[in-house]
């Protein structure tokens, strides 16, 4: 067979493997161990970020693979925020990428809100949940503009620390409490719009 | 303490982010005024709703499998796969080998050649992947890292026996990314890196070895996908996690750009 004619060249790489598939094997191990606990929360992150599982899925491999990059670097402090920070920027390089199609529209400021705010409630009292609540909430949580959709995720799904959401966004404490406020009476209202004619109201 | 600065504080407080004292100060302050408390009771059934709605997903199978491919393996995990899915069209990696310890696992995993007697062609499928994953990793990727096609094939001379045939194929939407040396089944072999989109495919070009495969054979190793094909005397390996409607049509232009009277 082919082999037997390399015999010298295979044994000298077969040398250089063993060494580097040693010092790789543990750095391979550590990083699973650490890493692919959290696969969820980036999952549902890139969800919410990028708002199509093609591009979520990809979005998620690629943030693995950077990480393991970086992973020599990685000195803590915790590596759920860690991950869900890299995640956030694949997703926004790959939205300049696109010429910042997807995000023009809903990114432009703060005060840009273009959630449709429909009539005041009518019938209210408690919180009546449906069986179809759990979709209503996911679409208004993606209806949501950007940041405040990143936030509001950041917060209630992925259960991060005001601290650690401005860690990831890139922003000031205060700025994450602001976002977040937005997000949740944008949420109240549009929630209260589309329940309004059926069960309960959340005012 | 009056109500619009304490709005902000009323998402604090069910946040969690504030300390005893302020925290006793915000809610003794919704005791007093009702339009805070009716805040605060609208932002917890918020919550409770957000919470009730599931909103968290799980990563899809394929997902898992993807990155479970993608990412190096600790080589005592090829040995004991673990609770990650797999495809399960997956054949078995290391089926019926006793293999004992770390070291061995490692020998086993980068030369399954020398120890393995196996189907010869699931074994160089399995280098092949192999070549490829270690080919992902940081570094590993290029030799000689180009999209001219006329540096990437000049590059080869002396290196390997072989003189792979390097295709531009930019126009129909892989890039040409460069080329390195890896091995097959123990020989030299020289690869030609392709890029589609975020997916990398590997061509890997070695001088051929037993029959000829004209038909080519597709099978899935580890979530990668494997297409093998000789040609003009050539063994073909194209491997990449990319899905296998465009891997094989990757295999179709370069098989087809090979053939005698192409242009290519």
């Amino acid at each position: 067979m082919q082999q037997q004619t390399s015999t010298a060249t295979w044994a000298a790489e077969r040398d250089k493997m063993t060494g580097y598939a040693n010092s790789e094997n543990d750095k391979a191990r550590r990083f699973r161990e650490l890493a692919l606990p959290h696969l969820d929360d980036l999952y549902t992150l890139a969800r919410y970020l990028m708002r199509n599982a093609a591009d979520a899925d990809d979005a998620v491999q690629e943030s693995y693979l950077r990480a393991l990059r970086h992973f020599d670097s990685y000195r803590g402090p915790a590596m759920k925020p860690w991950l869900l920070t890299i995640l956030r920027n694949v997703c926004n390089a790959e939205f300049a990428q696109r010429g910042r199609r997807e995000t023009s529209a809903d990114q432009s400021e703060e005060d840009e809100v273009t959630l449709p705010m429909w009539q005041e409630p009518h019938s209210a009292e408690t919180v009546l949940l449906r069986q179809q609540d759990g979709e209503t909430v996911r679409r208004l949580v993606a209806a949501l503009p950007h940041q405040f959709r990143e936030a509001i995720v950041l917060r209630e799904i992925n259960d991060l620390s005001y601290h650690e959401i401005a860690q990831v966004a890139g922003v000031p404490v205060g700025t994450v409490m602001s976002r977040l406020a937005r997000a949740r009476s944008m949420l109240r209202s549009a929630w209260n719009a589309t329940e309004g004619t059926t069960s309960g109201t959340i005012r | 303490m009056n109500c619009a600065s304490n709005e902000i504080m009323l998402h604090a407080l069910i946040d969690g982010e504030l300390d005893a004292g302020h925290a006793r100060a915000v809610e003794g302050h919704v005791t007093k005024c009702v339009v805070c408390a009716k805040n605060l009771d609208a932002l917890r059934a918020l919550r409770l709703a957000m919470a009730e709605a599931n909103l968290r997903q799980s990563a899809p199978a394929s997902l898992r499998a993807r990155l479970d491919a993608a990412l190096p393996l600790p080589f005592a995990r090829i040995i004991a796969p673990s609770a990650f899915s797999r495809p399960k069209a997956r054949r078995s990696f290391f089926g019926g080998f006793a293999v004992g310890t770390v070291a061995s696992a490692v020998l086993a995993a980068s030369l399954v050649l020398t120890i393995v007697r196996n189907d010869q062609e699931q074994i160089a499928a399995n280098d092949v992947v192999s070549a490829h994953m270690r080919s992902l990793q940081a570094g590993h990727l290029m030799d000689v890292e180009t999209s001219d096609q006329h540096t990437v094939k000049p590059w080869f001379d002396g290196k390997v026996d072989v003189a792979p045939p390097v295709i531009d194929l930019t126009a129909q939407g892989f890039t040409l990314l460069g080329g390195r040396l890896d091995y097959v089944d123990g020989a030299p072999a020289a690869s030609v890196v392709y890029q589609r989109r975020k997916h990398i495919i590997n061509l890997l070009v070695a001088r051929r070895l037993g029959a000829e495969h004209a038909a080519g054979t597709e099978r899935t190793v580890q979530g990668y996908n494997v297409r093998h094909w000789s040609q003009s005397g050539l063994d073909f390996w194209a491997v990449s996690d990319l899905d296998p409607t465009e891997l094989g049509e990757f295999v179709q232009r370069i098989s087809a750009a090979l053939r005698p009277g192409s242009s290519s």
